[in-house]
């Protein structure tokens, strides 16, 4: 061995006043823990707390970037909602002319489209949080639940653009300005919370299963013909067995598009919301919410390595 | 801050030979036999090492010495196959390729960093304009509201070690951080690493540069292939690895 091995083995060891104790020992003496351990619950909650200003303004700063490359900028805020909405009208109300009995077909479909998106969006941008955004991670260190959060909330700042589309084409078709519209805000503070439970449980297993990216748009899509976007799902509960016309009646995203119909449309009566409609959509929320924060903080320690 | 008997494998798919067909990752994945072509590379053995608050260490070596990997480990972005590493405080790691938001401007760059590592919206607003001059990036030009993609490597290495630098840290690990940028940026950059020693924090960095090793660093590690081959004040280790590496 070298002849600097051996002096530090003599200098340094000699001088040492904690010789004799394991190196675990004198961690423990001295304070010490273990490099990247995940932090306790609350802990890690109280570190999530003091960057709620990151969390916005990391939303805020990704909206605008977003549409820097485009020529038209930020009009595709709202161009976006405006064309999806374009599609589906020519795709269902004139090429179809499909309507299955429900009145004011196109802002019943516009409604069930923009609120389905918000949740859509959430997922998939909440399963690439974490693989985006490695050089992030491993440059700076913050609690990583900031990131599906932040994308949640960039998803709810784009579904606020988007609610200023439906309230147009809601007016335009004919649906009165009432007091039940008030009831968007309750609903969206709901669905927001399930959204970031649910992006939070997707950055977990998109981190961890980069598979999972292309696999998510086939499971969305399958949700969404479940959760009553085009048509009215009792068309097919009706005809389904019991045990089946519940489960599917529970389906959170079902109950975010009729409960926002139930708020925005006249024509859209309460019967079609299940019994206790407000108690199992705080319910969703709540179980989504606080899951995937659990779920999410499990595995804190890991995310970002490659 | 203790690192005790380190060994970190690297697990590798895809590499060495054997069909990379769909349908042999198919049957892997029903039979649950793990992939014949895993390779394991075996890049730390053994690392063992206690640095006291206030010192700055150089990690020298050649390529693929296990440098940066060890760093990995001590940031808690790898894990360890055997033994532990004790810190005080959480350690942050600066490497040369660590990216931040590119689509972003260099002035959201700076915000968004502050606000990341902790500090309060107020805080930011203070400290910004010494960031931006510690960096110099405004020296030609306002390069500051330009997104990060489109600066130079030096400037993007820079505007990093700045905001990085604007905190002060238990563990900072520099990975040829500073490499990168030019001499007036290394004087400046290996002041600030002066200041966050005095501050009672512990700094590690990786360079090929020996001159800044003996500028900044008391201390220095020899690491040669996964195992430490030096450990002692900066010169008598830096004088024999430059003795090893001319009568290589």
């Amino acid at each position: 061995m070298s002849t600097v091995f051996e002096q530090r083995v003599t200098g340094f060891a000699g001088t040492d006043p904690d010789e004799g104790l394991s190196p675990a020992e004198l961690a423990a003496k001295h304070g010490l823990s273990i490099s990247g351990k995940r932090p306790s619950l609350p802990k890690y909650t109280r570190q999530l707390w003091s960057r709620r200003q990151f969390i916005t303004s990391f939303a805020t700063a990704r909206l605008i970037a977003m549409y820097t490359a485009a020529k038209l900028g930020q009009v595709w805020q709202v161009m976006t909602p405006l064309l999806n909405a374009g599609v589906y009208y020519l795709v269902f109300g004139l090429l179809l002319g499909q309507s299955r009995g429900i009145p004011d077909f196109i802002a019943y479909l516009c409604c069930g489209v923009f609120v389905f998106q918000f949740t859509q969006s959430a997922i998939l941008s909440g399963t690439r949080a974490i693989t985006d955004n490695l050089g992030l991670i491993r440059a700076l260190h913050f609690p990583r639940a900031c990131l599906p959060i932040a994308f949640t909330v960039i998803q709810l700042q784009q579904l606020i653009f988007s609610m200023g589309v439906l309230g147009v084409i809601m007016l335009v078709s004919g649906q009165p300005l009432t007091m039940h519209w008030l009831l968007i805000i309750p609903i969206l503070v709901l669905q927001s919370v399930f959204n970031t439970g649910l992006a939070l449980i997707m950055a977990r297993i998109g981190a961890k299963t980069t598979d999972m990216a292309q696999l998510m748009p086939f499971v969305i899509r399958t949700w969404m013909y479940l959760s009553g976007v085009f048509w009215a799902v009792s068309t097919f509960t009706a005809k389904a067995p019991h045990w089946a016309a519940v489960m599917l009646n529970l389906n959170p995203a079902l109950i975010f598009n009729d409960l926002m119909r139930y708020a925005l449309m006249t024509t859209v009566p309460e019967s079609i919301l299940p019994a206790h409609v407000w108690l199992i959509t705080a319910g969703w929320a709540l179980l989504f919410g606080l899951g995937g924060y659990v779920f999410f903080w499990l595995s804190e320690e890991e995310y970002g390595r490659g | 801050m203790i690192v005790d008997n380190i060994h970190i494998v690297y697990k590798i798919y895809g590499a060495g030979v054997g069909k990379g067909s769909a349908t042999s990752a198919l049957s892997r994945i029903i039979s649950r036999r793990t992939s014949p072509a895993l390779t394991e590379v075996h890049a730390v053995k053994g690392i063992s090492f206690t640095a006291y608050k206030g010192e700055a260490i150089g990690l020298i070596g050649s390529n693929g010495s296990g440098k940066s990997t060890t760093l990995s480990a001590v940031a808690g972005l790898l894990p360890v196959e055997s033994g532990a590493i004790y810190t005080d405080g959480q350690p942050s790691l600066l490497g040369v390729n660590a990216a931040m938001m590119n689509d972003l401007t260099g002035e959201r760059n700076v915000v968004l960093g502050c606000l990341a590592m902790g500090m309060s919206k107020a805080e930011v607003r203070e400290r910004y304009q010494g960031i931006v001059d510690f960096s110099g990036i405004q020296e030609r030009g306002d390069f500051v509201s330009l997104p990060m993609r489109t600066y130079s490597s030096g400037m993007a290495a820079r505007l990093r070690f700045s905001i990085a630098a604007a905190k002060t840290h238990d563990v900072l690990l520099i990975d040829e951080a500073l490499a990168t940028g030019d001499t007036a940026f290394q004087k400046r950059s290996e002041d600030r690493i002066r200041e966050l020693r005095k501050d009672a924090g512990t700094v590690f960095l990786v360079s090929h540069n020996n001159k800044s090793i003996r500028d900044t660093c008391d201390r220095t590690i020899w690491l040669e292939a996964g195992v430490i081959r030096a450990d002692g004040p900066t010169e008598d280790v830096v004088a024999e690895y430059e003795d090893y590496m001319k009568s290589r």
